[in-house]
């Protein structure tokens, strides 16, 4: 898939893995869709991909928010056109430091999974319908190895990947009669502010820089053509280094 | 006939009349047969705009409060609205408070980051203005989102959020109404016509607000409405011409863009095509629609599709099958061939 042109909206895009991606996707010709909580950092960021000749739109708003989604899908239709490729990038730890389940309040884990189930669940649906029209789109859920693995104390993230795990793939399954991809991607431990969040005493050395992790999910929608929807994928496979 | 009440009664108990094709009787079904209407190589054209919060509560120079709601695009940068005096959307729109006299060039204030000012005041009605907001796109649009609400209909049980004002397949925030006709088409019927070899196409068109409670302006609308007509439904339709299938628009406002492109020819337009009986169709073959009482000005456009009487007598046998009417109610079919 050649990404010029092409219109991509990135939730969590001020930091971390999500800005990475849009300036890569940005250097690709992309049109950036760029969506996050904060306005400082994505107003750094367009100024950015500016800089370097690129496009991009930022927009306002909290993915966990119901009623936000609406004001994200027509905006973004509106500045940018139709959405080719929705990156569900924003996500929450909860409270950090991480703690175990029966010390995690119940309205905690509710608003992780509004965060990272909900929100990327909405959001999806309402931009698959135009995809569905057009009959091609890219939908890359970021995941986590926390999604498979059952770690200490990060029960509320770690079951709402996995949970967002299972809805791709039985995402992919009922769209089978289509042309629209859909998939998600384990990135593997990058160094980023969520990482220190949960794990503060970590050997920032032994993490991947999110620049290279972003360089790998970019090779992944070039080669989408090769990918099966539903596929579970993981960035430090050597097809997309 | 009864109005649906509310945007979430039950998929399954939609119901839909077939007018006229290949044998004229009427014929009655539950909305999910549908697909089963429809041939191989027909095209089903949608209307992919997604509906605005275009009713927004604020102020007048005067400090006076007003609803303004946004009724149609008038260029690249202004727009036609209605303007009521106070109230909510529980009263009727003909039962509402009259606004404070508009004037050119006042502003009227809606929140801190969204003001409009008054371009002109129509001849038609001192309530039809036409307005530019003050802030730039990207700002004013998302002021809109944020303090915006969906247009209302006084007969509804609970106030409409902007999830319920949205066809599945809504994209570009053109419409300041819903075009409702599509309200009852979910993925599992879109998907089922795809795997029946019925196409599916979309365009995307401005529906204008249907209604204001003065009389004098409500016949005087549809205001022009925008539309934008890809060139890949233009070649979709010429295909599906050249086979002999037939084009089926989901909502009359599809029917309006259509019919008002001159020779198809692809881009943005803007349409003041006026249907009724005495209109000639070119393009559309058949059009899916809500159930709309003689007295609506809706009933003139569906008379474009089959006479008068056959209409009528397509509405009583509704009522008495108890059909509902309005934006979220049952639906009707009419095709010419």
């Amino acid at each position: 898939m050649n990404l010029k042109g092409k219109s991509v909206l990135i939730t969590g895009a001020s930091q971390g893995l999500g800005r990475a991606l849009a300036l890569e996707l940005a250097r690709e010709k992309a049109k950036i869709v760029a969506i996050a909580r904060k306005s400082e950092p994505l107003t750094n960021l367009m100024a950015q991909i500016k800089s370097e000749g690129g496009s991009s739109f930022a927009i306002l708003a909290d993915v966990s928010n119901k009623f936000a989604i609406y004001a994200i899908t027509a905006q973004a239709a509106q500045l940018a056109g139709p959405i080719d490729i929705l990156i569900n990038n924003a996500s929450t730890l909860g409270p950090t430091p991480l703690r175990g389940l029966m010390d995690s309040d119940c309205e905690d884990l509710a608003q992780v999974f509004e965060t990272n189930f909900f929100g990327p669940f909405r959001l999806s649906k309402a931009l698959l319908g135009p995809m569905l029209i057009k009959d091609k789109g890219v939908i890359l859920n970021i995941s986590s190895d926390a999604a498979t693995s059952p770690y200490e104390n990060w029960g509320a993230y770690g079951s709402s990947k996995l949970a967002f795990d299972h809805l791709t793939r039985i995402w992919a399954v009922e769209l089978h009669s289509t042309q629209i991809k859909i998939l998600s991607v384990d990135p593997g431990e990058m160094d980023t502010q969520m990482h220190a969040d949960a794990i503060p005493d970590a050997n920032r050395a032994l993490l991947a820089r999110p620049s290279d992790i972003a360089h790998r999910l970019k090779n992944i929608l070039l080669k989408i053509d090769e990918i099966a929807s539903g596929s579970r994928l993981f960035a430090n496979d050597e097809r997309f280094a | 006939m009864k109005p649906a009440n509310s945007p979430r009664f039950r998929k399954e108990e939609q119901k839909l009349m077939v007018l006229g094709g290949s044998d004229s009787s009427l014929r009655e079904m539950k909305f999910s047969e549908f697909p089963s209407v429809l041939n191989p190589g027909d095209l089903v054209v949608l209307n992919d705009a997604a509906t605005l919060p275009a009713s927004l509560h604020g102020n007048a120079g005067s400090g006076a409060p007003i609803e303004m709601r946004l009724a149609a695009h008038a260029d690249d940068s202004s727009f036609w609205a209605v303007l009521f005096g106070p109230g909510d959307w529980r009263i009727a729109t003909e039962d509402r408070m009259p606004p404070p006299a508009p004037g050119q060039e006042d502003v009227l204030t809606f929140s801190e980051g969204l003001h409009a000012k008054i371009l002109e005041v129509s001849p038609v009605s001192a309530r039809l203005i036409r307005i530019k907001f003050l802030e730039k796109e990207a700002d004013w649009l998302n002021e809109i989102y944020r303090i915006g609400k969906p247009i209302q209909y006084s007969y509804l049980r609970e106030a409409l959020s902007l999830w319920d004002v949205q066809n599945v397949y809504s994209s570009r925030p053109w419409a300041f109404e819903m075009p409702s006709a599509g309200h009852a088409l979910d993925w599992n019927l879109l998907l089922q016509i795809k795997k029946r070899g019925i196409k599916l196409a979309s365009l995307t068109h401005a529906a204008g607000i249907s209604s204001t409670g003065e009389p004098v302006l409500d016949a005087f609308l549809p205001l022009p409405e925008r539309y934008d007509l890809p060139q890949e439904t233009v070649n979709q339709i010429l295909e599906t011409k050249a086979k002999g299938k037939r084009v089926i628009a989901v909502g009359t406002s599809v029917v309006r863009a259509l019919e008002s492109a001159v020779h198809l020819r692809a881009g943005i337009g803007r349409t003041e095509l006026r249907l009724n009986s005495d209109y000639k169709l070119r393009v559309v073959d058949g059009v899916l629609s809500g159930m709309h009482d003689t007295a609506e000005s809706h009933f003139q456009l569906l008379s474009t599709f089959a006479s008068k009487n056959l209409l009528q007598e397509m509405l009583n046998f509704a009522e008495k099958k108890g059909y509902l009417n309005h934006e979220f109610g049952d639906s009707c079919l009419i095709l010419t061939k």
